[in-house]
């Protein structure tokens, strides 16, 4: 479809502000950009069919299935949107003064009381506006305690070699060396892996459990003491929050901090890719260092982005876990592991999980056999999906496996749903037999046709120029 | 209580003996006896619809929102176009996840190239990502693009954002890298201090434009003084004040971010906000985060893809410069409607109108006896005052339902934006100046 | 998959033509199959020095980056800069598209031959 840019016209415009009640004030010449920015130049119709035809190219969660592994795609109820755009928070500034925010204030430590409460938590920042940011945000906490102890020498982070790639780039911002650690077969810590590298220099380990695989780690505390008996402090990574909560606690693992994306856990929307929030929780004697705003709070050790964070993703999620409560949260998790369970054995017999045991809420599918027999590959199944509506799980993660397709079904599918979608699973598996050529094109009724990425990345075309 | 599982008890009940268990524990259990909760998490019982609209709502109503906002400081209370609203709330946009499926996601990824395409008209940059989390962190993300092995120490202007720099520093203490703050003088950077720190060591100088106080830097010489020490420069923009003034690319800038709030995101307590990035085709493949591009398909057909991958995370692992693996698309896209529907003659005069109001302010409250301009140069939208009284005069505003200037040193930060009208602002100056005659 | 005799060859995949005292290097046959279709090459300068075992520069393929390794320790000489914009030359002509030379070489990796390499490769696919 068209750019916005190639629909403009000049001249076109809508009527948005009216003339200046004031005397205009004329910068000086020397201070002028030399011609005004190309901007399109439509009507409101022009926009609104531009962007609803844009939406009608997206799948959202409202669309239909979306088991996309590690990313908990849950619904996204409407009353959170609804809180959030209250005029009663959007209209508030930041920097107004403290006695006229006591709702944002009273939101923010009550989101903070209650996620504390889910993880064994001691403190909460809601500054770190997503997961990767909210890493960050907790490594700089396990630096800063350090430093503040005079053991600047600890300059090693553990990190699985089953980690998400955010680990080992988080702990290279906070000027870590990384020393990556073997995982045991089904995905979890090798003990004696771990054992061989904790020294002196080892700052902190960092993991998620459940594991990137699916699977909780039962030796866990075993793990966490042996960081803190080298000196170290243990970072959870809150990716896969949303299999245990009211089941078991990081806080009470040994992890003395810990991020959560508030955008999966507790249902904010993705928007395409954000906003998030990365709130970050952290035991009694990290509290200290949590990050603060210059502005609004007076400095403090650490600042991660300004002002709060994301505030509106945080009334987001406090409405989410007003709304579940105590009854709802754990119920929540169960049944997203519930869910991932029925799917998974729903699916066995054709494809094949790679770890044949009870997951938490997310399985993999190992497809190295089934592409040796067939030649239609874990990316063929994937983009056949999209030709049934169903978004395609994550691809080619975790590295351990081959071939590997994630899925996560969340809690708020119902069984229809799973049973649809494990028929289609079936149908694909028969149809790799007798007609991957088909598979290995699809998708067939998208948007486009696979793109080419090669061409994207050889010859980077990435704005609009008129011919 | 409120929940969003579908599954009855009895289809519950189904499912686990699907997979052949007896209940819910036996999910769990790979989770050792002594760490299993065996105790009702400390939650209040949870709500229906009904009683969670009418308690947040309750919370919303202990906040005051004043109809007359003449505070900035780094958010904006511009006019938001009625479309700007609704189009981000479209559900697909909602809930989709990052455009990994670029069969799925062409909607999300032409829409991110679009306001790619705006940044860069805006800026007069070759290149945009598809934004970071905010201003503060653009700029700190934007520092760390420009570090090498042998020159890793960060500038950064005093008349910077107090938040910005605070945050720069924070990313600098992660890499063990050096942050130096140069000095102000008037209320602008100090050349000459500038000048002198511009050592051999000095990766990049960071300046932001209009300034903290709202005046404008002479970011030309500015621009010319950081080159010739081999450094690069690096400048924060207002987006509002980029439809009319100078770019950064004539500004000689190598990098140019900014804080996006004002392009359409209402003030929201500080966040979501949106931080733009964009740099020098030279400079491409350093530019952090997402970026979208465009191709073809199969078919021949033009399409939109995620691009350049293998600068991120993903790929270069503890080599990436950056972690970073998401956008605030949703942002981008509320900066991308708020452009469209402004055109290039809307955000023009929004930012003349600002500017405009801002100074028929500053002229009303320096007629005052007592009060006075702290700063004499040329500035945008923003400027100080010294001014008497100023905890009464706050007050009194905000008694009228004006949130007045923000207390800085020195003096009082007023901003003015064309949502404030004539009126209004006479009003304001009414209230100074019979706090100041008492 | 293509293993020149009259080639050596380091454990990272780069091959070593000495041209009198200059150490001519690219990258294998298996290196750049293993990369797909490499988008973009990041070269160093004429004048650079290289370490032996140390990144002198690294080539990105769509889905992966990896670092080009020095197996000699010298001073850069040459720099192909033809590559720059036609970086798929590595996947067509790995042994055409030489990448540096080297000259004033002081050390050398233990480097190997054709059959060696290949029974190396064969290794670690």
């Amino acid at each position: 479809m068209k750019l916005i840019f190639e629909k403009s016209v000049p001249g076109r415009k809508s009527t948005i502000l009216g003339k200046c009640d004031v005397e205009q004030v004329s910068l000086p010449e020397s201070m002028k950009r030399s011609a005004a920015p190309a901007l399109p130049e439509v009507s409101e119709t022009d926009l609104s069919r531009h962007y609803t035809e844009l939406c009608h190219n997206v799948h959202g969660v409202n669309c239909g299935f979306y088991p996309l592994g590690s990313c908990t795609m849950k619904y996204n109820p409407r009353i959170d949107e609804e809180i959030a755009a209250l005029p009663g928070f959007t209209g508030v500034h930041p920097l107004a003064p403290p006695e006229t925010t006591l709702g944002c204030r009273e939101v923010l430590d009550k989101a903070s009381e209650y996620l504390c409460e889910i993880t064994g938590m001691d403190g909460m920042t809601f500054q770190p506006a997503a997961g990767a940011h909210g890493e960050f945000t907790g490594v700089l906490l396990i630096k800063k305690y350090h430093d503040s102890r005079g053991e600047s020498r600890r300059n090693k982070i553990i990190v699985p070699d089953s980690a998400h790639g955010t680990n080992p780039a988080t702990a290279a911002m906070c000027g870590y060396q990384v020393v990556n650690i073997p995982s045991a077969p089904n995905g979890c810590v090798d003990l004696e892996a771990l054992k061989a590298v904790l020294g002196e220099d080892t700052a902190g380990l960092m993991l998620t459990n459940p594991n990137t695989v699916g699977i909780f780690d039962e030796n866990i505390l075993e793990i966490t003491r042996l960081v803190h008996e080298a000196g170290g402090l243990c970072y959870y990574d809150g990716a896969n929050l949303n299999a245990i909560m009211g089941a078991v606690r990081p806080g009470d693992m040994g992890f003395d901090c810990i991020h959560m994306n508030l955008h999966k856990t507790f249902a904010t929307p993705h928007g395409g890719g954000g906003p998030g929030a990365g709130a970050v929780g952290c035991k009694e004697h990290l509290k200290k260092f949590l990050p603060a705003s210059a502005l609004m709070d007076g400095a403090g050790e650490l600042q991660v982005r300004s002002f709060a964070g994301n505030f509106l993703v945080v009334v987001k999620a406090l409405t989410y876990i007003m709304t579940l409560g105590r009854e709802g949260i754990p119920e929540a998790s169960a049944n997203a592991v519930l869910n991932a369970n029925y799917l998974m054995r729903k699916i066995q017999g054709t494809f094949e999980p790679a770890f044949d045991r009870i997951c938490m809420h997310e399985f993999v599918l190992d497809l190295s056999e089934f592409k040796k027999r067939t030649g239609v590959s874990a990316l063929d199944v994937a983009k056949s999906l999209i030709d049934y509506g169903m978004h395609p799980p994550t691809m080619y993660f975790p590295l351990i496996v081959h071939e590997a397709l994630m899925l996560e079904p969340t809690e708020t599918e119902s069984r229809e749903t799973l049973d649809w979608a494990a028929d289609i699973f079936r149908k694909l598996y028969d149809l790799a037999e007798t007609d991957p050529e088909y598979m290995h094109s699809a998708p067939h009724s998208a948007a486009i046709a696979r793109p080419d990425e090669v061409r994207a990345a050889r010859n980077p075309i990435l704005r609009y120029t008129a011919e | 209580m409120g929940s969003y599982v579908p599954s009855t008890r009895e289809e519950r009940k189904e499912m686990l003996r699907a997979i052949g268990l007896e209940d819910y524990r036996d999910l769990y259990r790979d989770v050792p006896t002594e760490m299993y909760l065996d105790r009702q998490l400390s939650l209040p019982s949870g709500m229906s619809e009904l009683e969670v609209s009418e308690a947040m709502g309750e919370i919303a109503g202990k906040n005051r929102v004043f109809s007359t906002v003449l505070r900035g400081a780094g958010a904006y209370d511009h006019y938001i176009p009625s479309i700007v609203k609704y189009i981000p709330a479209k559900e697909e946009f909602l809930t989709a996840y990052t455009p990994y499926q670029a069969e799925m996601s062409q909607g999300v990824l032409q829409s991110i190239f679009e306001f790619q395409t705006m940044i860069c008209a805006l800026t007069g940059m070759d290149v945009s990502n598809a934004s970071v989390y905010d201003g503060a962190t653009a700029a700190a993300e934007a520092a760390a693009m420009c570090r090498e092995r042998k020159r890793r120490v960060t500038l950064v202007s005093a008349a910077a954002h107090p938040d910005t720099i605070s945050t720069m520093r924070t990313y600098c203490y992660g890499t063990n890298d050096e942050l130096r703050i140069v000095p102000a003088r008037d209320g602008k950077t100090d050349m000459d201090a500038l000048k002198e720190m511009l050592t051999e060591d000095v990766a990049s100088f960071y300046v932001q434009q209009p300034n903290f106080y709202g005046q404008f830097e002479d970011a030309e010489a500015i621009g010319q003084l950081v080159h010739q020490s081999g450094a690069m420069y690096i400048m924060g923009c207002n987006p509002i004040a980029l439809a009319i003034i100078k770019t950064p690319a004539e500004c000689g800038a190598d990098i140019a971010v900014g804080e996006g709030q004002p392009l359409g995101m209402p003030l929201s307590y500080g966040g979501p906000y949106l931080g733009y990035m964009a740099t020098t085709s030279k400079h491409m493949r350093k530019l952090p985060g997402r970026i979208v591009g465009e191709t073809v398909d199969a078919n021949g057909d033009r399409a939109f893809v995620l691009s350049l991958q293998a600068r991120e995370q993903h790929i270069r692992r503890e080599k990436a410069s950056s972690n970073i693996c998401s956008n605030q698309a949703l942002c981008a896209l509320t900066a991308g409607v708020y452009m469209a529907s402004m055109g290039p003659d809307g955000m023009a005069e929004a930012a003349r109108q600002s500017m405009a109001k801002a100074h028929y302010l500053a002229e009303g409250l320096t007629a005052l006896p007592g009060v006075s301009l702290k700063y004499k140069g040329e500035f945008f939208h923003e400027f100080v005052t010294e001014l008497p009284k100023a905890d009464e005069v706050l007050s009194a505003l905000a008694d009228a339902d004006i949130l007045g200037g923000l207390p800085v040193e020195g003096g009082i930060l007023w901003c003015a934006t064309e949502k404030v009208s004539k009126a209004r602002l006479d009003k304001a100056i009414a209230i100074v100046k019979e706090v100041l005659s008492k | 998959m293509n293993y020149p005799a009259e080639l050596k060859y380091s454990k990272s995949h780069e091959w070593v033509k000495m041209q009198g005292d200059v150490a001519v290097i690219g990258i294998s046959d298996f290196a750049q199959d293993a990369l797909g279709d490499v988008v973009f090459i990041n070269l160093p300068g004429v004048g650079d020095s290289v370490d032996m075992g140390a990144a002198f520069g690294d080539v990105e393929s769509v889905k992966a980056v990896s670092d080009l390794v020095s197996p000699v320790s010298g001073e850069i000489i040459e720099v192909n800069e033809a590559l720059a914009d036609a970086p798929e030359m590595l996947n067509s002509d790995p042994y055409g598209s030489w990448i540096i030379k080297v000259s004033g070489i002081t050390s050398t990796e233990d480097l190997l031959d054709a059959a060696a390499y290949e029974a190396f490769c064969a290794e670690e696919a």
